[in-house]
């Protein structure tokens, strides 16, 4: 119960947050519980693929390949597989996450990794073809190439300005990860 | 249809794996519960925290946003809605087509698109769990101001 307490905590404060905000404040209330029940729906239906992948990715990739190919001495090579790897994936956002800890704990370098999270939010190719689309060829071309710089100088600043030893507990919290 | 594609990579690599070993397939699923398990809590509250935003800023708050605002306050605003809404590209590019078709500033158009994407203010939860707080809160501020200067970029392209 203790563990399931602490374990949950961060979701029960939201929880409590989020009853007292409807409750309260029932202006908001229906237009809260419809993006409640479209972001719950969006969420079940990209998480199961995501995990799957993840937990494919983890059992049959060995180490060595993975250091080999995304680590620290990966060069150019590595660079430009978190970029392909990142953009060929969909989803939002946070489900970038949970896939860069296992590309963590399988010895990918810590800028390979920010390289891919950047990828994942700015260059997925099937939103790419959306927003040429939508907001014409000009708009969305011109935005993927300023990005693709913004997620290189975005990653080596992160490399800089964090603390090596930040960085080593990051990678020991992933080995933990079962 | 990107999840499509996500679902049909997901099977294939499901069946190949199941081909090739069944006791390694079922410890990848195990893994991949493991793993959800895990981000649960951080995702429950990103859910919570998304739907109570996604009411106050909504649609149409965004639009009159970005329609109204000019100069570089309008670029600000955009980049800070962009930066603390959680919204699907499916569902945001049509939106900002029919603003930028109304005459709103490809600058700020851009600044919202930049930041929706590469900031993520709500899901900083989950993303901490992963990253620690300062690598997260690093990434984020570092997105935010290069989303300001990718939307300058954006509007000079699209002008010449």
């Amino acid at each position: 119960m203790r563990a399931f307490l602490k374990r949950y905590l961060v979701a029960i404060v939201a929880a409590i947050a989020f009853i007292l905000f409807i409750l309260f404040i029932p202006a908001w209330r229906g237009k809260a519980l419809d993006s409640m029940v479209f972001q719950t729906k969006t969420m079940l239906l990209v998480i199961p693929p995501i995990f799957i992948l993840l937990g494919l990715l983890d059992v049959w990739v060995p180490r060595e390949k993975m250091i080999r190919y995304m680590g620290e001495g990966s060069g150019a090579k590595g660079t430009i597989l978190a970029f392909l790897l990142g953009s060929f994936a969909a989803g939002p956002l946070y489900g970038a996450f949970p896939f860069a800890a296992v590309l963590m704990k399988k010895g990918a370098s810590f800028r390979n990794i920010l390289i891919f999270i950047g990828a994942w939010s700015t260059t997925k190719i099937p939103m790419l073809l959306f927003e040429m689309a939508a907001l014409g060829k000009r708009f969305a071309l011109s935005r993927l190439a300023i990005d693709i710089v913004g997620i290189v100088i975005i990653a080596w600043a992160i490399k800089l300005a964090l603390p090596s030893k930040e960085v080593n507990r990051l990678y020991a919290e992933a080995e933990k990860m079962e | 249809m990107d999840t499509l594609l996500l679902y049909g990579l997901a099977a294939v690599g499901l069946a190949l794996s199941l081909f090739k070993d069944q006791a390694k397939t079922k410890m990848a699923l195990k893994k991949a519960w493991k793993a959800f398990e895990g981000i649960l809590s951080q995702f429950l509250s990103v859910l919570f925290l998304v739907a109570a935003i996604l009411a106050i800023i909504d649609t149409t708050t965004i639009s009159r946003f970005l329609g109204s605002g000019s100069g570089f306050l309008g670029i600000l605003g955009a980049s800070l809605v962009g930066a603390i809404t959680l919204i699907p590209g499916f569902v945001a590019f049509p939106a900002a087509a029919s603003l930028l078709n109304g005459g709103a500033g490809a600058t700020q158009i851009a600044a919202f698109v930049s930041s929706l994407m590469m900031v993520g203010v709500v899901t900083l939860p989950m993303e901490m769990k992963y990253f620690g707080k300062q690598a997260a809160l690093l990434r984020n501020g570092l997105a935010w101001v290069f989303s300001i200067a990718a939307a300058f970029f954006v509007g000079w392209a699209v002008s010449v």
